[in-house]
C-alpha cells in the first residue's frame, strides 16, 4: 500500500519535529520543528484525501498553511523582541510566566 | 384546698400590694439625683401604705368565705396548651407571709434612714429595697407556679443587688455573684418542676395543680417534691446550698436582717408549705425535707459557736433556725403550724437581732469583729436591752417567742415517735444548746467584758429612728410566741389552707419536753461562761486550735468542697473548652484552609516556567488521549 | 391600606437609600448619617404599619406581592410575611436606626480617607433591605438570591471597617457562608428537579413545594442542604467558629446586626424550609439536631466563660442562645416552637442591647479585653445599669424579655424531649455565671486598667520613684481623673427603646406571641407534629 509510506513519513517528521521542540533550545530551531510538525499533519491530511478521494483533507492543509503563516509572523516577532530585551534566544531563559 | 372566690372590693385592689413599692422603686432609679432629697421618705412611705393596706385586706379576707380569693389580672403567657395568666391568691398563708413582709419591711426601711443617712447612694438603697418587697410579696402573692417562680427570682435580683450594694468592695461583688449563682442552682430544680406539672398536669396554677396531683404516679410526686426541695435550699440557704448566706452578710445590715433574716430566706419554707398538697403524698420527699433540715440546722449551729464575726454568727444562726422550720414542713400536717409560727417569731427576734448588730457596727466605725467589741451594755443601753431581749427569744427562754415556737417543732418531730423522729429530734434538742452557747457567746463578747475595741472609737447609742424599729421588734420577739401559739392561735387562722389541725398523741408530755429543753439551753449559757465570759477574751483569734474548731471555724468546709468539686474543675473545664475550641474545632477549619492553601502553592510549582516543559507536558496528554482512543475504538 | 405594597417598599426604600448615601460626595459625612437615620426611621415606620395592616387571624401569607422574574425557570419575584417573618422584620426596622444612631460619632473609625463615613452608612443600609428581602421572599429562587446577597454588605462592613484582623474574619466569614450557601443551591436546584417531576412543569414557589410528597430518601439529602446552610449561618456547634472571629472585628454597629438579625436567617429557614418542605427528613435528624442544639448550649456557655476578649464573650453567649432555639424549634411542639419564635426576636434586642453597651464600653476604653476594665459602675453608673440590664436580660431573668422565651423552649420540649431539655436547663446556671463574671469584672470592684486614672495605672504598687511616676504621666496625657464619662444624650436615646422593649415584652409577651402562634401551628401542620 502506498498509503503507509506517506504515513510513515509524516510520522517520522512529526517525531524529529516533537523531540525538536523538546531538546532544542533556540527559539528559532524550536520554532522550525513546529513548522516541521504543522507540515507533517499535512501530508497526512493530503495523503488521506487522496485516498478516500475528496478534497476535504486538501482543504484543511490550506487552513493550517494559513494559521501557520499567520504564527510564523507573531512568532518571530515575539522571539526578536526577546531577543532585543534579553540579548538571548534560548527559551529557557524566557521563563517568567510561572507560580 | 377550700374553695377560692373571686376577690371583690378591697381585695381585688390588692395587686396594690406589689404595685406601690414597684413604682417606689422605679421612681427612684429613674429619677436619679433629682430624687435624692427625698427619695428615702418615698421609699418608706410606699412599704408603709403598702403594710396599711395589707392590714386592711386581712381584716376584710378574715370575713370571707372560706377566706381565700382570687384576683385575676391578665394573661401572662398563652400558646398552645399553655396558658398562664398573671393572678393573685390571698389565702390565709399569703396574708400572714404579706404582714410579715410589709411589717418588718416597714420598720427596717426606718430604720435605714438612719443606718443609711450618711451614704451617697441612700436612694439606690432604698430603691433596691423597695424592688426587693415588690417581688417578694409577689413570690407570696402569685396564684400560679410562674408567678412564684417570677417573684422567686426577682428576690434574687434584689438580694443580688443588695448584697453588692458597696460593690467597690471585691468581696461585696463576689458574694453577691456567689449568692445569685447559687440560688439559680436552686432556681434550675424549681423551674424542672414547673415543667414537670406542664408535662404531666398541662397546668402550672396552684388551683389546677393541686386538684390534680392526686392522679399522679407515686414517683412523679415524689420527683416534684425534691425538685422542690432543690428550689427551696437554695433560696433558704440550706444544706448543700448553704454556703452563699454567711457571705451575704457583705452587704448593709438592714438588708442582712430583712432579705437573709427575716423574709427571702424563709422563702424556702414558703414554698413548701405551699406545695402541702404535693408533699402530703409523697413520705420520700417529706423525709428528705427533714433530713436536709436536721442537717442543715447542726451545720449552722456548729458553725454559729466559732466565727467572730458578728454578722457571721448571726447567719449561721439564721441558717440553723431556718433548718428547724424545714425540720418542721417535713413532718407534713403535723408541723406546718409549727414552722410557720416559728417562721413569724423568726422574723422579729432576727430582725431584731441584726438591727441591734448594726447599731453595734454605727456606734464601732463598722467593725464586725467581737474581738474587738466588749462592755457595751452601758453605752448602748437601749440595744443593749433589744438585743438582749431578741437573744433571749433565739435561745428559747421561757416564755419568749422562740420558747413556744421551737418547742413545739421539737414536740411534733420527737411525736413521730419512729427511728427518723429519734433521730432529727435529738440532732434539734443538741443544736438547741448549741443555739444557747453561741449567742451567749456572742452577747458575751460584745456586751460584757472589758472594753477591747480599737484607737479613736467612741460608742454612742443610734438615733431614735434607729432605736425605735429595734424596740418594735424586740417587743414583737417577746410576745408573738404567746399570742401566735396561746392567744390567738395561729393553726385556727391558717386552717383553709392546712385543714383542721389534729389533736396530736403526745409520746412525752409537752411540759417535760419544755423544762428539758429550759435546762439543756441553761446547760448552753453554762458552757459559755465558762469557755468565755470567765476568762479574758484575747484580741485575735488563737492559732493554735482543736481540728473540731478549725472545722467549725472554716464552716465544715462547704466552701472548700464547693470549690475542690465545682469551681476548681469547672475552671479546668473551661480552659481545656477554649483550647479544643481554638485548636480543634477552629483548627480543623483553619487547617483545612492551610491544607487547600499548601497543595495549591505545592501544584503551582509544577508551572516552572520552561516553553519544554509545558511541550512535554502537551505531547504526553496527546499521547495519553490518543492511547485512550485507541483503547475505546479497538476494545 | 393593606394593599399598599410595603414589603417591595421596605426592601426598595433603604436599597435606593444606600446608593445615594454611597453616592454623596467626600466631606458630607454628616448629611449620610441624617440622610441614612431618616432611611432607616421610614422602614420602621413602614415595618410597624405593616404589622398593623397583618391580620392575625387571616391568611398564613399577607401583604402578598408578585411578579414574574425568569418564566423560563418559574422563577418570580415574590414577597410575603408569615407572623414568623414579621416579627423579624419589626426586629430588623428596629435594630437599624438604633445601630445607625449608637455609630453616629465614633461610626467605623480610623481615618476618613480609609473608612469613609458614607459607604459604612451605604452597605448598612443596603444590608438593611437584603434582610427585608430574605425574610420577606416567599419563592425559594428568591430566598437564596437574598441569602447570598446579604453576605456582600456583612463582608465589606467587616473587611473594611473592622478591627485589626478583618481581613482573617471577612474572609473566614465569606468562605463558611459560602460553602453553606453552595450547598443550598444544590438542593435548591433539587427541589426544582422533584417539583418539574412531580407537577410537571417546575416552580420554586413555597406554597406549591411544601403540597409536595418527596420520596424520604431524596428529601433527606434535600433537607441536609438546606439544613447546613441554616447551621453555618445561625451557628450550631460545630459550625460556629467563623462567629467569634467575625463579632469580635467587625465593628459594634455590624455585629449587633449579625448576631441580631443576620443569624436568626438561619434558624428562620430551619422553621420556614426545613419542616415544611421536608417533614419526613425533619422527624429522622431531629434527634442529631437536638445534640447539637444541647451541646451548643452547654459549650458555648462554657467556651463564654473562659473569654477574656467582651465581643467574643458575647458572641459565644450567641451561640449559646441559637442552641436553645434550635431546640425550641426541633421540639416540634406549639410552645416550644412559638417560645423559640420569640426567642429570635428577643434575644435581637437583649443581645442588640448588650453589644450595644460592650461597644460604648469599648468606645470608652479602647481596649476589648475584660482584664482592662474594673470599677466602671462608680464613674459612669447609668452605663453599668444598662449593662446590668441587657446582662439580666441575657440570663433570661424573669420580668425581661427573654425569659418568656426560654421558659416556652424549654417547657415546651420537656414533656416530649426530656433528657435534652433537662441538660438544657442545666444551662441556665451557666448563663449566670458568664453574665455575672463579666459584670463584676468590669464594673464592680475597685477602679483598674483603662478606668483607673492615670497614677495608679501606671504604677505598680508600692509605689515608684518619682522619675517613673512622671514618665507614666508624660506617656499618657489623655488620662483625667475621671475618665469614663457617663451616657451621653444619643447613647440613651439609642438603648433607652432597647430596654422599655426588654421591660414591656418580658409583662407582655403576648404582644408578640398572638403573631406568631398562628404561623407556628401552620408550619408544625405542615410537618404533621403530633401537638
Amino acid at each position: 500500500m502506498t498509503l503507509t509510506y506517506y504515513l510513515v513519513l509524516a510520522a517520522i517528521l512529526f517525531t524529529i519535529g516533537a523531540v525538536g521542540v523538546l531538546v532544542r533550545r533556540n527559539a528559532i530551531v524550536v520554532f522550525m520543528c513546529i513548522e516541521l510538525m504543522l507540515n507533517s499533519v499535512n501530508l497526512t491530511l493530503v495523503t488521506f484525501a487522496r485516498a478516500t478521494g475528496t478534497v476535504d483533507g486538501q482543504i484543511m492543509a490550506f487552513f493550517v498553511m494559513v494559521v501557520a503563516a499567520a504564527e510564523v509572523v507573531v512568532g518571530l516577532a515575539i522571539i526578536m523582541s526577546i531577543y532585543r530585551t534579553r540579548r538571548s534566544a534560548s527559551v529557557d531563559d524566557a521563563n517568567l510566566l510561572k507560580y | 384546698m377550700a374553695e377560692v372566690l373571686p376577690a371583690e372590693g378591697l381585695l381585688a385592689t390588692s395587686w396594690l400590694l406589689i404595685a406601690l413599692p414597684l413604682a417606689g422603686a422605679a421612681v427612684l432609679l429613674l429619677g436619679g439625683r433629682r430624687t435624692d432629697r427625698w427619695g428615702h421618705l418615698l421609699g418608706t412611705g410606699t412599704v408603709v401604705a403598702a403594710f396599711l393596706l395589707a392590714v386592711l385586706c386581712t381584716v376584710r379576707l378574715a370575713d370571707v368565705e372560706g377566706r381565700s380569693v382570687d384576683v385575676d389580672l391578665f394573661t401572662f403567657i398563652s400558646t398552645g396548651e399553655l396558658d398562664v395568666r398573671a393572678g393573685l391568691l390571698y389565702d390565709p398563708l399569703s396574708a400572714v407571709f404579706v404582714l410579715l413582709i410589709t411589717g418588718v419591711g416597714a420598720l427596717i426601711h426606718v430604720y435605714s434612714i438612719g443606718y443609711m443617712a450618711h451614704d451617697p447612694a441612700r436612694r439606690r438603697f432604698f430603691a433596691y429595697l423597695n424592688l426587693f418587697v415588690a417581688a417578694m410579696l409577689l413570690l407570696v402573692l402569685g396564684n400560679s407556679y410562674v408567678a412564684l417562680y417570677v417573684g422567686w427570682e426577682g428576690v434574687g435580683l434584689a438580694s443580688y443587688l443588695l448584697i453588692a450594694f458597696w460593690y467597690t468592695r471585691p468581696g461585696a461583688a463576689t458574694a453577691a455573684k456567689k449568692a445569685f449563682i447559687m440560688n439559680r442552682v436552686g432556681d434550675v430544680g424549681l423551674a424542672l418542676a414547673i415543667f414537670v406539672m406542664f408535662a404531666q398536669l398541662g397546668t402550672t396554677s396552684y388551683e389546677g395543680v393541686f386538684g390534680a396531683v392526686g392522679t399522679l404516679a407515686g414517683g412523679t410526686v415524689t420527683a416534684l417534691g425534691l425538685l422542690l426541695l432543690l428550689g427551696a435550699c437554695g433560696k433558704s440557704g440550706q444544706f448543700p446550698l448553704q454556703a452563699w448566706l454567711p457571705d451575704a452578710m457583705e452587704g448593709p445590715t438592714p438588708v442582712s436582717a430583712l432579705i437573709h433574716a427575716a423574709t427571702m430566706v424563709t422563702a424556702g419554707v414558703y414554698l413548701i408549705a405551699r406545695s402541702a398538697p404535693i408533699y402530703d403524698l409523697s413520705e420520700t420527699a417529706r423525709t428528705v425535707v427533714m433530713a436536709v433540715g436536721a442537717l442543715t440546722l447542726l451545720i449552722g449551729a456548729i458553725a454559729g459557736c466559732a466565727f467572730d464575726d458578728i454578722k457571721k454568727v448571726l447567719a449561721y444562726s439564721t441558717v440553723s433556725q431556718i433548718g428547724y422550720m424545714f425540720l418542721a414542713v417535713g413532718l407534713g400536717p403535723a408541723g406546718y403550724v409549727a414552722a410557720l409560727a416559728h417562721l413569724l417569731a423568726h422574723g422579729f427576734f432576727k430582725a431584731g437581732l441584726f438591727l441591734g448588730a448594726g447599731s453595734v457596727m454605727h456606734a464601732m466605725h463598722d467593725q464586725v469583729d467581737m474581738r474587738r467589741f466588749g462592755g457595751l451594755w452601758n453605752k448602748l443601753p437601749i440595744t443593749f436591752g433589744t438585743f438582749g431581749l431578741g437573744y433571749l427569744a433565739l435561745i428559747g427562754f421561757p416564755f419568749l417567742s422562740g420558747f413556744f415556737t421551737k418547742d413545739a417543732i421539737i414536740e411534733a418531730t420527737l411525736d413521730r415517735d419512729d427511728w427518723l423522729g429519734w433521730t432529727t429530734g435529738g440532732v434539734a434538742v443538741l443544736a438547741a444548746g448549741l443555739t444557747a452557747f453561741y449567742m451567749t457567746r456572742l452577747m458575751l463578747m460584745t456586751f460584757f467584758g472589758r472594753p477591747r475595741w480599737e484607737d479613736g472609737v467612741h460608742p454612742h447609742e443610734a438615733p431614735p429612728v434607729m432605736t425605735v424599729p429595734m424596740v418594735a421588734l424586740a417587743v414583737g420577739s417577746v410576745f408573738s410566741g404567746a399570742l401566735l401559739v396561746a392567744v390567738f392561735p395561729l393553726s385556727d387562722w391558717l386552717e383553709p389552707v392546712f385543714g383542721e389541725p389534729e389533736e396530736a398523741e403526745h409520746v412525752i408530755e409537752p411540759f417535760i419536753i419544755g423544762i428539758a429543753l429550759t435546762v439543756i439551753m441553761a446547760l448552753g449559757v453554762l458552757a459559755a461562761w465558762l469557755f468565755v465570759g470567765r476568762r479574758e477574751v484575747p484580741v485575735t483569734a488563737p492559732v493554735r486550735v482543736s481540728p473540731v474548731t478549725r472545722a467549725a471555724r472554716n464552716a465544715l468546709y462547704a466552701d472548700t468542697i464547693n470549690e475542690s468539686l465545682f469551681m476548681r474543675p469547672g475552671q479546668w473545664l473551661t480552659r481545656a473548652l477554649v483550647w479544643v475550641d481554638n485548636r480543634g474545632v477552629d483548627g480543623a477549619v483553619n487547617g483545612l484552609a492551610a491544607g487547600l492553601g499548601g497543595s495549591s502553592s505545592r501544584l503551582g510549582r509544577t508551572q516552572t516556567g520552561f516553553v519544554r516543559t509545558y511541550a512535554l507536558g502537551m505531547l504526553g496528554g496527546a499521547v495519553l488521549v490518543a492511547g485512550a482512543l485507541l483503547a475505546v475504538t479497538s476494545g | 391600606m393593606s394593599d399598599f405594597p410595603f414589603l417591595v417598599t421596605m426592601i426598595a426604600v433603604p436599597a435606593v437609600g444606600a446608593a445615594v448615601v454611597a453616592a454623596l460626595p467626600k466631606g458630607r459625612e454628616l448629611l449620610a448619617r441624617q440622610l441614612s437615620l431618616g432611611v432607616s426611621l421610614v422602614v420602621l415606620v413602614l415595618a410597624v404599619l405593616a404589622a398593623v395592616a397583618f391580620d392575625t387571624g387571616g391568611e398564613r401569607f399577607q401583604l402578598t406581592t408578585s411578579v414574574a422574574w425568569i418564566p423560563d425557570f418559574g422563577v418570580e419575584f415574590a414577597l410575603g410575611v408569615d407572623g414568623i417573618a414579621l416579627v423579624m422584620l419589626l426586629l430588623v426596622g428596629l435594630l437599624v436606626p438604633l445601630v445607625i444612631g449608637a455609630s453616629w460619632e465614633d461610626g467605623p473609625g480610623g481615618t476618613p480617607e480609609e473608612r469613609p463615613v458614607r459607604f459604612f452608612f451605604a452597605w448598612l443600609l443596603l444590608l438593611e433591605a437584603m434582610m427585608v428581602g430574605v425574610f420577606a421572599a416567599t419563592d425559594v429562587f428568591l430566598f437564596y438570591v437574598f441569602f447570598e446577597a446579604m453576605l456582600v454588605p456583612m463582608y465589606f462592613l467587616i473587611g473594611r471597617f473592622g478591627g485589626p484582623r478583618r481581613q482573617y474574619a471577612a474572609v473566614k466569614f465569606f468562605l463558611y457562608s459560602l460553602v453553606g450557601g453552595l450547598v443550598m443551591l444544590a438542593a435548591v436546584i433539587g427541589l426544582y428537579v422533584v417539583s418539574a417531576s412531580e407537577l410537571g412543569e417546575g416552580t420554586f414557589a413555597f406554597d406549591a413545594l411544601r403540597q409536595l410528597e418527596i420520596d424520604p430518601g431524596v428529601q433527606k439529602l434535600l433537607f441536609l442542604g438546606f439544613f447546613v446552610a441554616f447551621a453555618i449561618k445561625a451557628p450550631l456547634v460545630p459550625l460556629h467558629t467563623w462567629l467569634p472571629d467575625s463579632a469580635a472585628e467587625v465593628p459594634i454597629g455590624g455585629a449587633v446586626l449579625l448576631v441580631g438579625v443576620l443569624d436568626k436567617v438561619g434558624t428562620f429557614g430551619f422553621l420556614r424550609y426545613c419542616l415544611p418542605l421536608f417533614p419526613d427528613a425533619s422527624r429522622a435528624f431531629a434527634p442529631l439536631v437536638l445534640v447539637l442544639a444541647v451541646v451548643g448550649v452547654l459549650y458555648a456557655a462554657l467556651l463564654a466563660m473562659g473569654q477574656s476578649d467582651m465581643k467574643r464573650l458575647v458572641a459565644y453567649t450567641s451561640i449559646s442562645h441559637f442552641g436553645f432555639i434550635a431546640l425550641g424549634i426541633f421540639a416540634f411542639t406549639t410552645e416550644a416552637a412559638s417560645g423559640a419564635v420569640l426567642y429570635m426576636v428577643n434575644h435581637g434586642i437583649a443581645t442588640g442591647l448588650l453589644f450595644l453597651v460592650v461597644g460604648m464600653l469599648i468606645a470608652r476604653g479602647g481596649s476589648r479585653q475584660i482584664g482592662d476594665y474594673g470599677g466602671v459602675a462608680a464613674q459612669a453608673p447609668k452605663l453599668a445599669a444598662v449593662f446590668l440590664v441587657a446582662g439580666l436580660a441575657s440570663l433570661a431573668l424573669p420580668g425581661t424579655n427573654s425569659f418568656v422565651s426560654e421558659f416556652l423552649v424549654l417547657l415546651g420540649s420537656f414533656p416530649e424531649r426530656l433528657v435534652y431539655a433537662i441538660l438544657a436547663t442545666v444551662g441556665i446556671i451557666l448563663a449566670a455565671l458568664y453574665i455575672l463574671l463579666m459584670y463584676q469584672r468590669t464594673m464592680h470592684g475597685p477602679a483598674r486598667g483603662v478606668v483607673a486614672p492615670a497614677e495608679g495605672a501606671g504604677s505598680p504598687p508600692g509605689g515608684t520613684a518619682d522619675g517613673a511616676g512622671a514618665t507614666a504621666v508624660l506617656t499618657a496625657p489623655a488620662r483625667t481623673a475621671v475618665r469614663f464619662h457617663d451616657l451621653s444624650v444619643r447613647e440613651i436615646a439609642v438603648v433607652a427603646p432597647l430596654v422599655v422593649l426588654i421591660i414591656v415584652l418580658g409583662v407582655q409577651p403576648q404582644l408578640l406571641l398572638d403573631i406568631i402562634e398562628p404561623a407556628v401551628v401552620a408550619t408544625l401542620d405542615d410537618l404533621g407534629a403530633t401537638r
